[in-house]
């Protein structure tokens, strides 16, 4: 493995961080939304808030690290996507406007109505933004983002049924992932009700999961033949242990088991993020632009690795501290859902 | 068509910046102000000051949560608007946006600890872990600041035509220009948070709450920021000099110095033409003195260079030169003011002048803010890259920019105005809990926390 290929696996390491956690700060956002107004939503919604407040701001930082690691290790590939994906990447952008906005006013907002105005835009936003962001990796995985500034299809890059069909597993992934954490932070926060509530949740959105992932395959199929030649090959160990973490998930909530769901559900979306990384090697956009043909001078890769070597000695730790904070109720702001 | 993009993108990124630099000031500067007020609380056991220390963190919370949204914007927009500039020197470049990445991680991180740990923490616990938010705080700074000074002044990189093969880091992030770029940035920021944040106070002061929390929460800012102003004219005022050096083109636009010559005149204001300043207050040689201490020297003219390497805009820019220079005149009279109250009394004036003239000074330093950044990127026009990259050639080909422009100005107006409704409103229930005297920082739970078990829904 050379320089140029480590430097990718560092940014599979941040797509994946961010699908994990990211993905389940939208999903929250997502339940936030389909838990209904006023009274009936508002147990769901006050776990929601408690549970993300003090994290959010610390998973969003993953999208940035994607962004800047794909932009310094493999420029032209980043340059190729932003351009021709210009659409859906402006919309994911003013969802991500929208979606900070919602969540940091609807703490501080005032009055119900401004409250509920800004929990709603929270809501949309976190539907809209990861769908968005799922469409681009679509446009990516079907070779329709080739090099250069602007010069693939502007729409139907990415509007097209593998794009849309990704968009919507983005989606029903993050809710998935989100569902399952927020069953623990019941727990955590001694509400066996919102516990059930999260738990029949997490398996209608595993069971939706599952059912976009298997037509995602058929897409790839159809349309992206290079990744799910990669997927049933190289990738297929990583594929069948996802199916494994997601059968286990299911397990352990129908149990109501303690520990271990957590692990396994992030388990389940790693292991397909990896899969696809596999997958799609040596390329970045595939079959157009290669991971070495991509990347950035020598000099700048050996940045990008010492930089990652320091962030796994500072940063790493400073997370951890804020998770075990958080585990150990010594952060909160707002209250506990109560009764 | 390409022109048209040219131009809003040009919009959309002037907008977004102008709009970002102020929240991003006010998230490198006031967890300081926040970790001041937290000291003196803890170690003059004054509870005055804690209860700002904890107002100030939800202030920082909010506007922190709206800056790094829009800090996510300007990600975006290095692909989405400057495909081939981010495209070609993205190598180069981007390993300070990754420095910048691990202090943003630290900040996020410290700042949710400390934002969500006034229940729990302990009191000194809690005081350090909002010290790295400080620090992360100018080190991000530092980063961010130096991508642009390495704007100005291109190092570090070759060739300088077509693909970069080698980059050699260490030159990229210590441009020539960082030394007085970030020094002068990081200074605005702490002067803008400082006046911001003293004029607030001074605005309701002076509608008769006089109250000690006002009385602190005007000080601690104002006392910053007058410190940090005479130090942000020099820091300036060196800058210019080794701008008129390093860039002299956009040095004869702020200046509007048209011929090259020696014993140059220094216009204040004034209409700035090929024929020369029209209108303005003229001081005979001063522009040569500025440069070089001495009235012989030469100042370099825009004539040097043909019409198309000169800056657009050439009045606005020199305004907005003149304008940040007036404001922190005045700001260091203000400071001055503050400073012989001080000595005399020891306390702060405690006339309605002063008063106003604080609450006037928040948004003077924003304009001078706005004022410094319009120098520095309209003044480097129309290169991207100084003398490697032009604005033009970095745009995207794809349409539409008009359209995401004006969305994103209707989102941001939104944006802007529900950020100052809801910290007034913040401040508004401050108020009705001072008179009620309620939420005592480190205090016990003003009731038992809401214990769900058992419960059900």
């Amino acid at each position: 493995m050379n320089k140029a290929d480590a430097v990718a696996v560092i940014l599979l390491v941040g797509v994946t961080m961010y699908a994990a956690f990211g993905g389940a700060d939208f999903g929250a956002g997502l339940w936030s939304l389909l838990a209904g107004g006023g009274d009936r939503g508002r147990r769901p919604r006050e776990l929601i808030d408690w549970a993300i407040g003090p994290v959010w701001e610390a998973n969003h930082v993953w999208l940035i690290f994607v962004l800047v690691v794909l932009w310094t290790g493999f420029a032209s590939a980043f340059e190729a996507v932003f351009s021709t994906l210009f659409i859906p990447l402006t919309l994911a952008a003013l969802g991500i406007v929208l979606r900070g906005a919602g969540f940091a006013f609807h703490h501080s907002a005032r009055r119900a109505g401004g409250r509920a105005l800004a929990s709603t835009v929270f809501g949309l936003a976190s539907l809209l933004t990861p769908f968005f962001l799922g469409t681009v990796v679509g446009a990516i995985a079907g070779g329709r983002v080739p090099v250069g500034n602007a010069t693939g299809d502007a729409v139907t890059s990415w509007l097209n049924p593998l794009s849309l069909l990704i968009g919507a597993l983005f989606v029903a992934t993050g809710a998935y992932l989100a569902a399952v954490f927020l069953v623990s932070d019941a727990r955590r926060a001694h509400a066996p009700d919102l516990e059930r509530y999260f738990s029949s949740r997490a398996l209608v959105a595993a069971v939706v999961s599952g059912a976009l992932a298997t037509a995602g395959l058929v897409g790839l199929h159809r349309d992206a033949r290079y990744i799910f030649d990669g997927l049933t090959s190289d990738g297929l160990p990583l594929v069948i242990l996802s199916l494994l973490c997601g059968i286990g998930v299911l397990v352990l909530l129908r149990l109501r088991a303690r520990r271990g769901a957590r692990f396994l559900a992030v388990g389940a979306v790693a292991t397909v993020i990896w899969g696809w990384g596999v997958a799609q090697w040596p390329y970045l956009l595939p079959e157009r632009l290669t991971i070495d043909d991509a990347a950035a001078p020598s000099a700048t890769l050996t940045g990008l690795l010492i930089v990652f070597g320091v962030a796994v000695f500072i940063v790493l730790p400073a997370i951890g501290l804020l998770f075990t904070l958080v585990q150990r109720n010594l952060v909160e702001e707002t209250s506990r859902p109560s009764s | 068509m390409l022109a048209s993009t040219l131009e809003a993108a040009r919009s959309q990124m002037a907008f977004t910046l102008g709009f970002h630099i102020i929240l991003a000031s006010l998230g490198v500067a006031l967890p300081f102000m926040m970790l001041v007020a937290n000291y003196r609380g803890l170690r003059r056991d004054d509870p005055d000051a804690l209860r700002l220390a904890q107002r100030w963190s939800k202030a920082v919370a909010v506007t922190f949560a709206v800056g790094a949204v829009t800090g996510t914007v300007l990600s975006f927009e290095f692909g989405l608007l400057w495909p081939e500039f981010t495209g070609r020197f993205g190598p180069v470049f981007g390993l300070l946006f990754a420095i910048e990445g691990l202090f943003f991680f630290t900040e996020a991180i410290f700042i949710a600890i400390y934002i969500f740990g006034w229940k729990h923490l302990s009191p000194w616990t809690h005081f350090w872990s909002g010290v790295p938010v400080v620090v992360a705080g100018l080190g991000g700074a530092f980063s961010v600041v130096a991508v642009n000074s390495w704007m100005n002044q291109p190092q570090g990189f070759s060739p300088t035509t077509g693909e970069v093969t080698s980059v050699e880091p260490l030159k990229v992030i210590f441009n020539p220009a960082v030394p007085y770029e970030v020094p002068h940035m990081i200074l605005a920021a702490y002067l803008v948070t400082g006046f911001l944040v003293a004029s607030i106070y001074a605005v309701g002061m002076l509608r008769g709450r006089r109250d000690r929390i006002h009385r602190l929460g005007l000080l601690i800012p104002l006392t910053v920021a007058c410190i940090a102003t005479p130090i942000q004219f020099a820091v300036g005022d060196t800058a210019a000099r080794a701008i008129a050096k390093d860039q002299p083109i956009k040095f004869a636009a702020m200046e509007c110095v048209q011929t090259t010559s020696t014993d140059v005149t220094e216009y204040i204001y004034g209409r700035c033409t090929t024929d020369g300043v029209k209108g303005g207050i003229g001081i005979p040689g001063f522009d040569s003195f500025l440069v070089g201490w001495s009235t012989n020297t030469q100042v370099i003219g825009l004539d040097t260079v043909p019409p198309e390497d000169r800056p657009p805009f050439n009045t606005m820019l020199h305004w907005a030169f003149d304008t940040m220079v007036g404001i922190c005149t005045i700001l260091i009279g203000l400071g001055l003011w503050l400073g012989v109250g001080w000595w005399r009394k020891r306390d702060f004036p405690q006339s309605r002048w002063f008063l106003r003239a604080v609450a006037v000074s928040g948004v003077l330093s924003i304009v001078a803010l706005e004022c410094g950044w319009i120098v520095t990127e309209v003044g480097r026009q129309p290169w991207i890259v100084y003398n490697v990259m032009r604005t033009e050639d970095a745009v995207t080909q794809a349409g539409g920019v008009w359209v995401t422009f004006t969305a994103i100005l209707a989102l941001y107006v939104a944006l802007g105005a529900t950020l100052v409704l809801v910290l007034r409103a913040m401040s508004r229930r401050w108020r009705d809990a001072d008179e009620k005297d309620v939420e005592v920082p480190y205090g016990p739970d003003a009731g038992p926390p809401a214990d769900l078990a058992g419960a059900s829904g």
